[in-house]
Parts: structure tokens; sequence; C-alpha cells
């Protein structure tokens, strides 16, 4: 008769097999999403209650007709320079030294025709119904572009690092609180100098 | 004195395969973490955009989605080959888009609700006026913080 010495061992050879035919079925399956993009706010339905005067020369206004066709400030411009033709708006800063809201950070030209200063810089996005969205996407695109220039700028001169980078640990779900607390407040100063001021008109149908 | 065995010479040592299942399952672990499954068919053909100052959006539970593109191959003899809505499972019209977010925000837990993102998945091909339409509803339910999904790349690629 057989000696009984405990349960006999179960084989576990195929164990690796098993292992491999669930990691193969994950392989195939893992889709690993690409979710990112431009955020972007949109205005809120109610107009506001004041009505706000703003100067001609602080906006900059960018008009896309449905052949992809750029007028920027009222002159046909190349989609690739609209970049810099923003980042020098937005960097303009045409007050005066000692009048109200001058702008002590502002690297450009100074010109009294533009921009007063970043705060009260708007540009306004206009487009046509039958634009096609890649090309509304590439406008958007410069335009954060042209501001995230100037942030990135900013942020170099006072904390030594770009701004993007900061935004995106701020935003990083892995982030210490600490470390967060620290963040914020020098996202926020970054964005106070620079605001992002994106006005988007009703789409016109011809 | 201490005696050494005498070394067998000649046929080398087999490689421990003991380990193999430990890596193996270290992989399978990663990919399971990794895998999200498709919660949505798409009905439209989604070519994104690329744009280069992109942001991650991070947290998937306070995200909703819209698709818009022209109807994959198979509806096109139906729906035609102009850019549609989806949402869900199903194509939509413009006016179903709000009430579609209310039902999406009314599913989310409480504390999230003031946080949610609506990720606009659009074809590059579709037009702006479609695209404006569907941002006048969502600015009429409030929910303002839009996400336009994009590949990474340069976005000068897209003119092509």
């Amino acid at each position: 008769m057989a000696r009984r010495e405990g349960a006999p061992e179960v084989n576990a050879g195929s164990m690796a097999d098993i292992a491999f035919l669930l990691l193969i079925f994950f392989l195939v399956t893992t889709t690993i999403e690409t979710d990112a993009g431009l955020d972007r706010m949109l205005p809120p339905i109610e107009p506001p209650d004041d009505n706000v005067v703003i100067k001609q020369k602080n906006i900059f206004t960018v008009n896309v007709n449905k052949n992809g066709q750029l007028l920027v400030e009222e002159e046909l411009m190349d989609i690739k320079n609209l970049r810099a033709a923003a980042v020098a708006f937005l960097d303009n800063g045409g007050l005066a030294n000692g009048e109200e809201g001058y702008c002590t950070y502002c690297q450009g030209e100074r010109d009294p025709g533009s921009s007063d200063n970043p705060d009260k810089a708007i540009i306004s996005l206009k487009n046509d119904r039958e634009t096609k969205y890649s090309v509304y996407i590439t406008v958007q695109n410069e335009l954060v572009a042209a501001y995230n220039e100037l942030r990135n700028r900013e942020a170099n001169r006072l904390f030594g690092r770009d701004f993007t980078d900061m935004e995106r640990e701020y935003l990083d779900p892995k982030t210490k609180d600490t470390e967060k607390e620290a963040l914020k407040e020098k996202v926020q100063r970054i964005q106070g100098l620079f605001p992002q001021k994106l006005s988007e008109a009703e789409t016109s149908n011809n | 004195m201490a005696k050494f065995a005498k070394k067998k010479d000649g046929d080398l040592p087999a490689v421990s395969t003991a380990s193999l299942p430990d890596i193996v399952f270290m992989l399978l672990f990663f990919f399971m973490t990794v895998t999200t499954m498709k919660d949505s068919t798409l009905l439209v053909d989604n070519e994104l955009p690329n744009a280069s100052e992109i942001k991650k959006l991070e947290k998937k539970d306070r995200v909703i989605y819209i698709f818009v593109g022209p109807p994959s191959q198979q509806y096109q003899a139906v729906y035609g080959t102009e850019a549609k809505i989806q949402l869900n499972d199903k194509f939509a019209s413009v006016n179903e888009v709000g009430p579609y977010i209310l039902a999406e925000r009314a599913k989310k837990q409480e504390d999230i609700q003031a946080y949610l993102t609506t990720a606009l998945k659009v074809d590059k091909n579709a037009n702006m006026g479609l695209i404006s339409d569907i941002k006048q509803e969502l600015r009429k339910v409030n929910a303002l913080k839009v996400n336009y999904t994009t590949y990474q790349g340069n976005a000068f690629n897209n003119l092509q």
C-alpha cells in the first residue's frame, strides 16, 4: 500500500503558460489612450452686466475665412507668422513709464498704437462656419503658444524654470500637496503677468 | 582537510527557469493596469489634428466625451459623408448635446460635478459651424471647460 506523506504537490509547471496567455491577451487589447489636447474655457452665456469699453488698439483681431486664410489686424498674414505677431502684440506695453498700468516686464516695441499692457490686451478670434477644424486648431495652437512663450520667459526670469513645466507638475495628480501649494503661487503669479484673454466671436455665415 | 566534490566537467548547468512565471506575472500586471477597455465604439471617422501646446487630461472620471466626424464607411450609405455628432453609442443632433451633458453630469459624484471637462474629439476635416453650434450648446448648460483633444505633433502638419 502507498504511504501517505501529506498532500501531493501541485504541478506548477504550466503556470508560466497560463500567465503568458493572459499577458498576450492584455497586450493585444491594450490601447494606451492619447488623451491630451488644448484646454479652453468658453465664455458664460449671460453677458457681463457692465458694458466695458475696450480701446481698439487693445484688441488683436484674427479672422479665419473658409479657405483657411488669415486676416490679422486687417492684413493678410501667413499662419506661420501668427505666433510672432501675437507675441509682439501681447508684449508691447504701450503705456509710457509713470502712467498707471505701465508694464515693467514687457520687452516689446512700446508702440503707443498697440496694446497698453498684457492685462488689457485681448485677442479676438473669429472664424467662418466653413472653416476647417484643423485650421482652427492650428490657429488656437499658435495663440496658446504665444502666451506660453511669454509666460516661459517670465517664469525663467523669476523662478529659473519653464512655466509649462511648472504647470504640468502642478496639474499632475502624483505631485505632493506641499509642493503643489508652493507651485500654485508661482503659477498664478505668472498667469497674472500674462492673463490669457482670448475671445471668440460667434461664427459668421459669409 | 576539506574535500572538494569533483566537478563534473563537460555539460553546462541548465539555466533556471523558476523565475520565469514571476517575470511574466510582472509584465501581466503592468499591462492589466495600463489597459483601458474602449467603452464606446466609434461610428465616426476620428482623425484628430496635431497640436504642440497640449495638456494632458488627467482624471478620466471627470471627462465627458463628444465625438464629431464624418460617419464611418459602413454608415455612409445611410448618414452621408457630412460630419455628425456621436454621443455614447449613437448619432445625435446638435440639440441633444445639452441634455446629454446634463445626464452625464448627473451620473457623476456630487463633489466632482463642478470640475468636469468636456473633451471634444473632432475629426480634422469637420467644419467649424458644427463645432460652434456644439460650443453654443455647451455654454447653455454651463459646461464651459472644454478640451480639444489632439495628437502631439507639429500644428502646421494640419494644413497639408
